[in-house]
């Protein structure tokens, strides 16, 4: 787990090595433990290192043999001494055993369809030095970053777009279309970022750059929610013992490391089922890290410490108060680089913090088992829908409802017929391929009314979020069973545009920790996208088979349990009397109208009512409005008005063309 | 009474299209103004800026969904 950042540079100047060190000073946190370079008269590389595998001999750059393939990787290869083995088979000689170098050799021996053979999370550039020829690859579901840009002749790619705004071309703004993107789908479409000029490689796909610009950008991943298309009549406890058996790969592959490892304890299922692993499959102590929330409202706390004494592991808690999201949020923007419409990341970078000041690295998580397995309630909701849309007059089918959103079983007495014709709109459309997600992306798409007239008459012009979202859904999506649409749709809005980065990646390695997800091998993966959705989802039981494949391992009322969403304090903490200065200067109508980006009057009518409701709440959208202004106001402050710099990267392992020389 | 109710969805409901253009026969709930847990707000304001007590059954689009419809129902239960 690493940075990486580098430039082909394509014109007649030389790629200066005073940049990349710059660029690879801004995500040095990705890498605290060596940074190295590679340089020759076309091209260059940096990497900030983490070191978790060969400690002594896996610092990079590492080449092949000949020294024709050069590698730079941000991630891990979890099944690279397989792939080793094999490769020595067939006549590789190795100079480490670092994942990292498996990917040069298996470069050099089967081209891009090595990335096949590849389970792991990561991002990696290869330089050919014979046929200048540069490779960039990004892991199947998305799990590593990888941004691109390119200024005149210079091709720019980074871990993190702070690297890449470090190019004396790059544009320091904001992209009101990431803005609108991210305030109607909850996240950004595939390759938008927040910064107009910087794209993101789309997850599981490939890019080949020459001397004459990018000349192949390939998907050669992606998942196919086709139902169970190949026949299989296996009883249901047979998939289960499957899956368990697909988990426990999963989780042994990703406990491989040379130090140790520890794991994150919510109190849900996929948590709890990803610890009990580990404890089945490892004989080492386990340390188990956790949030608790001072407000029982977030809190859960009672079933962190019963796992915590199921598995006979310490469990350490970060509590969270309140003030402390608002005091460490301008460190979670710059770190997540894009607005944020809640502040559930902030508590998940204290938590890194206590993982790295116990000395730990690396970190098993049960993220993404909701989305690949079924657990979110907007999946629910939209079979729901689909249940009533065939009798959308009957008066039992709504009733449904209630089962999903607690709030409505305690009012629905009350506003039967409101919530009723909320959920109505659109009832019929169930052959749009959006249908699952339309009410949220509705509902949403209210915050686009933050925003600025000009940008908002600009926007009206341009292509909507949504159309840009049904442009890029793969052949073949129309095929896709009910639930698989649902989920493909989540999994490309709100896992790879928000979670990852904002709630994964970007508050890990803001401390230097790598996180690893069992739930998001591509076996589990592939394996729950065949599987028929009545599999996934029974009912209105989210992530049924898993929950039958979890419970010889865990205690009944966790295996049971209802999803419950993570969420942290917002209303208080950003508005409350212990809210900090710099809360209210951003939000002050001068910042407001000097950043350009919101409508003055309509941010500070939503202020007042913040304000005045601090005791009774606001709704939900307007909670994630508050933490949109709020989040995007610190990205125009830190990129883009008062640009936070780092110092410079040192390196301690140079490569110039293809022989190693020594620091300075 | 219609500048009353216009005023406290103005301010309570803030993200909506264009406010100077809340026309008294417009959707509510079209325009976003009502979702599923904001109509509660809406009785509030009502209940006690009125004086009236609205029943659960009368919680219903016909009587609530636009500023006309409220006014129309306000009198009605104060006549």
């Amino acid at each position: 787990m690493c940075g990486i950042a580098g430039i082909y540079s394509r014109g007649t100047t030389a790629v200066s090595r005073e940049l990349l060190l710059e660029m690879g000073g801004e995500i040095q946190h990705r890498g605290p433990d060596g940074v190295g370079l590679y340089l020759d008269e076309l091209f260059g590389m940096v990497n900030t290192r983490l070191s978790i595998v060969d400690l002594a001999g896996g610092d990079q750059p590492l080449a092949n043999e000949d020294r024709r393939f050069w590698v730079m990787q941000n991630g891990e290869i979890y099944n690279s001494p397989e792939l080793q083995a094999e490769l020595e088979e067939l006549g590789h000689c190795f100079a480490t055993r670092c994942d990292t170098e498996v990917l040069v050799h298996a470069y050099e021996e089967w081209g891009c369809d090595s990335l096949n053979r590849l389970n792991g999370a990561f991002a990696f550039a290869i330089w050919d030095r014979q046929k200048k020829e540069l490779f960039l690859a990004r892991d199947r579901l998305g799990i590593r970053p990888l941004f691109i840009a390119q200024y005149g002749q210079d091709l720019v790619f980074a871990s993190e777009c702070k690297s890449i705004l470090r190019h004396p071309q790059a544009v320091r703004k904001i992209d009101p279309v990431g803005l609108h993107e991210t305030f109607s789908l909850w996240g950004m479409a595939p390759e938008q970022t927040s910064f107009p000029g910087i794209r993101e490689l789309s997850p599981g796909h490939f890019m080949r750059v020459d001397a004459s610009g990018i000349v192949e950008e390939t998907c050669w991943w992606d998942l196919c929610f086709a139902g169970a298309t190949d026949g299989r009549q296996e009883s249901e406890e047979d998939l289960a013992d499957e899956l368990r058996d697909i988990l426990y790969s999963s989780t042994r592959l990703r406990l491989r490391a040379d130090v140790p490892v520890a794991v994150y304890l919510s109190g849900g299922l996929d948590s709890s089922l990803t610890a009990a692993m580990v404890r089945q499959v490892s004989d080492t102590p386990l340390h188990s890290f956790a949030v608790s929330f001072a407000d029982p409202l977030f809190d859960e706390r009672i079933y962190q410490e019963q796992m915590a004494r199921e598995l006979n592991t310490d469990l350490q808690s970060v509590n969270i108060h309140g003030p402390e999201i608002a005091q460490v949020f301008p460190e979670v923007v710059w770190l997540s680089e894009k607005p944020l419409l809640r502040t559930a990341p902030a508590p998940l970078l204290l938590l890194s913090r206590a993982v790295r000041s116990k000395g730990y690295k690396v970190v098993l998580t049960g993220e993404g088992a909701d989305e690949v397995l079924a657990g979110y309630n907007i999946f629910r909701e939209a079979k729901v829908r689909r249940f009533w849309a065939r009798q959308p007059e009957s008066e039992l089918r709504p009733l449904l409802l209630r089962r999903l959103y607690p709030y409505l079983a305690q009012n629905l007495g009350r506003a039967e017929a409101f919530t009723r014709a909320f959920f109505r709109k659109k009832l019929t459309d169930v052959g749009d391929p959006l249908y699952s997600h339309q009410i949220r992306f509705q509902n949403s798409g209210r915050m686009q009314q933050l925003l600025r007239r000009s940008l908002r008459d600009d926007l009206a012009g341009m292509t909507s979020p949504q159309e840009r979202l049904l442009q890029r859904l793969p052949q073949g999506f129309n095929d896709f069973t009910p639930l698989g649409k649902a989920q493909y749709l989540e999994i490309k809005t709100f896992l790879q545009g928000y979670l990852l980065h904002s709630q994964g990646d970007r508050m890990l390695m803001g401390n230097s920790v790598e996180g690893r997800f069992p739930f998001l091998d591509y076996r589990v993966a592939e394996f729950a996208a065949r599987l028929p959705d009545r599999l996934r989802i029974r009912g209105l039981n989210e992530k049924y088979l898993l929950r039958k494949a979890a419970a010889p391992l865990l205690p009944k009322n966790i295996a049971t349990r209802e999803k419950r969403p993570y969420r942290a304090p917002i209303l208080k903490a950003f508005v409350g009397p212990n809210a900090p200065e710099y809360v209210h200067d951003l939000l002050s109508p001068g910042s407001i109208d000097q950043a350009g980006l919101f409508d003055v009057q309509v941010t500070a009518a939503l202020v007042k009512k913040c304000v005045n409701n601090l005791e009774k709440g606001v709704s939900e959208t307007d909670e994630m409005a508050l933490v949109s202004v709020i989040s995007t106001m610190l990205l125009s402050q830190l990129f883009v008005s008062r640009p936070k710099h780092c110092s410079p990267a040192r390196a301690c392992k140079i490569v110039i063309g293809n022989r190693q020389v020594l620091p300075e | 009474m219609e500048n009353e109710v216009r005023e406290f969805i103005q301010t309570n409901y803030i993200l909506t299209d264009d406010h100077a253009e809340l026309g008294a026969d417009q959707s509510l709930m079209d325009l976003g103004v009502i979702d599923s847990t904001g109509v509660f707000a809406l009785i509030d304001f009502i209940e006690e800026t009125y004086g009236i007590t609205i029943d659960d059954d009368e919680i219903l689009p016909d009587n609530l969904d636009s500023i006309s419809r409220i006014c129309a129902f306000v009198q009605r239960k104060k006549a």
